[in-house]
């Protein structure tokens, strides 16, 4: 079925696709539809919304409501996730799978809460304390929006973490076509053996994914926010701390290559390459486009996962490009891990700080004012 | 484990316990100090759960951060230790993913009256199905002594070294002032009442709540010069006055009574999850 929806409504919409069981969120600009669309329409396929007292109640219900077996979500927008950052961790710590729709607006603090911005990709990664990854996806359109969503909670039971959909103020309410999904999408629990004497909820096995159990179904399971050991009960042991924070972090490193994932254009014989994500690659698409018309040997790359990055396929996507700029809607954050991971003498940086979408025409003349060179 | 501590052999104790089946055995011996009337509390919750012979697969236990936030590790239900003054919400989305469990939060008055207070007055707002039982100590012990939202007034603290200047929270003032079907108070001086107290709670229908006063000798002890167990205990025997009466009359005076017993008992019909889960649309 095909759909004229905004991108807040396709991320709705991907909700109901997955059967989403509770959700639980707090109104916030620019992402309230999505609750609102939810109310309305997700009871009719069985599920539950709740609009609780603030950020930290949502997401601490929604990890709740995910150890009772459900599919759980939340959607907030920068103030909202800053106070969802202890919650956060506690999902990481108890390998929860929950999937969070973070619409990014101009920050700092309260900011511009109607107006555009990128300058959360950092916090996504590391607002909460102590050593975790998880998920970031980052879609630039609607139908997009909708793909990653259904992506993400296959990404948070598969992983046990929680994953994020990282929009924007201007993405949310872009309205276009999107190809909906006429059957649901089926995501199951991958569930330990039942037998009560041995049940451990965090041994793992190669994949460093434990399977997971839920409440009332006979495991007696402990969730623990406190160090664990492999059956969930409170340790200060050296040892099982090191492997518990080691296996957290390396559950997601070493499938980064099967996570990572990145779109391109024109890479084939490109001398440079443009990279941006999100709605502000949009913009940058078109000028990549123009370019390539007037015979520019100019690339494209959109990672539409932003944590983790894979170093070895971001190299490869690459090249052997000359110069690699990094183009986003902040100050300079997701440009310091390109960095770290490339021959950083290739970065170059274009800012945008204004809180609303430039044209491409706008944005093409401040990256000319910033010294950029296209090469013919 | 503590150098000089006895070593018990649980198994072997739990043979032929009354509370075998309801006791995580392999956590004990428990991290409680000697005094302390948490055992107590956590010994009534599992009393009453055996009196009412629930099915303990049907039964999740949610303990927030603090002294009693590790209860819940030693109770043999599925459980949450989960974060400070965030019990409320968790034990909440599990009861929505599934309303047929019994969900219980049992946490200190830090985590339940000073983080999670607004947690606490919005779940009893919404009449959420959920027993909470909140066990006030009245002072921050965990972490060493620090002032608590329940802290009399006038007592030093390690954080207040002049005295407490505040005035200590009433939780069933605050909770009396929203219906909600069930509130109580009691002491851990008298278990065979808070079992009763529990029981009743654990069979309503919607929000219930139970303050239990207990003694922490070995902080709050130490801030009022009472350092021996017996002598706290019988110090509160003497200020507890049970009294079935109206919540604006149930005093907490640490200088004179503490009024216990049940202040709210209602029928309130349907609770919050049970709305939310039926199909019918609520008239204006």
């Amino acid at each position: 079925m095909e759909a004229f929806i905004t991108a807040n409504i396709a991320i709705a919409e991907a909700a109901i696709n997955v059967r989403l069981d509770v959700f639980a969120g707090y109104p916030i600009t620019p992402v309230s539809d999505i609750m609102e669309y939810l109310a309305l329409k997700l009871p009719q396929y069985g599920g539950r919304v709740i609009q609780v007292e603030d950020e930290i109640a949502a997401i601490n219900l929604i990890i709740g409501a995910s150890w009772a077996g459900a599919k759980a979500m939340t959607a907030t927008s920068g103030p909202g996730f800053s106070l969802m950052a202890e919650g956060l961790g506690l999902a990481v710590m108890t390998e929860t799978p929950i999937v969070i729709a973070y619409i990014m607006r101009a920050g700092p603090s309260t900011g511009i809460a109607t107006m555009y911005g990128q300058a959360d990709i950092m916090q996504t990664k590391w607002s909460s304390h102590g050593q975790y990854e998880i998920i970031t996806l980052a879609p630039w359109s609607a139908q997009e929006a909708y793909d990653l969503t259904i992506k993400a909670f296959k990404l948070a039971e598969e992983y046990r973490v929680p994953v994020i959909v990282l929009g924007d103020a201007a993405l949310a309410h872009i309205r276009e076509k999107v190809r909906l999904r006429d059957e649901p999408t089926i995501i199951e629990r991958k569930k330990p053996e039942l037998d009560a004497n041995e049940i451990k909820p965090f041994k793992a096995d190669e994949s460093l994914i434990p399977p997971m159990p839920c409440f009332g179904e006979g495991y007696r399971v402990f969730v623990e926010s406190l160090c664990h050991d492999e059956s969930g009960f409170y340790t200060t042991d050296p040892e099982v701390y090191e492997k518990l924070v080691k296996r957290l972090n390396d559950k997601i490193r070493v499938h980064s290559n099967k996570i990572f994932e990145a779109k391109t254009y024109s890479m084939q014989d490109a001398k440079q390459a443009i990279l941006a994500y999100g709605s502000l690659a949009r913009i940058c698409y078109t000028i990549v486009r123009r370019l390539r018309a007037k015979g520019y040997k100019i690339g494209f790359i959109r990672p539409t996962t932003l944590w983790p990055i894979s170093r070895e396929k971001l190299l490869k996507l690459i090249g052997d490009v000359k110069s690699l700029i990094v183009v986003e809607g902040n100050y300079g954050q997701l440009v310091r891990e390109i960095e770290r991971l490339t021959d950083n003498t290739k970065v170059k940086f274009v800012y945008w700080l204004k809180p609303y979408l430039p044209t491409p025409q706008e944005l093409y003349t401040h990256m000319m004012n910033l010294g950029i060179n296209f090469e013919g | 484990m503590g150098k000089g501590r006895i070593k018990v052999d649980f198994e072997y104790v739990s043979e032929g316990h009354p509370l075998q089946t309801y006791l995580r055995w392999n956590r004990l011996p428990h991290k409680w100090c000697p005094g302390c009337g948490i055992g107590i509390v956590l010994s009534c919750y599992l009393r009453a759960l055996k009196e009412l012979n629930i099915d303990l697969n049907k039964v999740v236990t949610v303990s927030g951060i603090g002294c009693t936030g590790r209860l819940a590790s030693y109770v043999n239900t599925d459980g949450a230790h989960v974060l400070h003054g965030r019990a409320i919400p968790f034990a909440m989305g599990v009861k929505i993913a599934k309303p047929h469990l019994k969900v219980v939060v049992i946490s200190g008055d830090g985590d339940l009256l000073g983080i999670g207070l607004n947690h606490l007055i919005h779940a009893a707002r919404r009449n959420v199905e959920l027993t909470v039982i909140e066990v006030n100590n009245m002072v921050y012990a965990m972490t060493g002594g620090q002032l608590a939202p329940t802290t009399p007034r006038g007592v030093y603290t390690t954080t207040t070294p002049k005295g407490n200047v505040e005035r200590p929270i009433n939780i069933i003032k605050i909770l009396g002032s929203i219906k909600i079907p069930y509130l109580a108070r009691w002491c851990v001086t008298h278990p065979r009442l808070l079992i009763n107290s529990i029981k009743k709670a654990l069979r309503k229908e919607g929000f219930s709540f139970i303050e239990v006063i207990s003694p922490c000798v070995e902080v709050f002890g130490r801030h009022i010069g009472i350092r021996d167990p017996v002598e706290f205990y019988l110090k509160l025997k003497e200020k507890i006055v049970i009294k079935n009466t109206s919540p604006e009359n149930a005093e907490l005076d640490w200088n004179g009574k503490i009024i216990c017993g049940e202040f709210l008992d209602l029928e309130l019909g349907k609770g919050y999850v049970s709305m939310i889960t039926s199909d019918r649309r609520l008239k204006p």
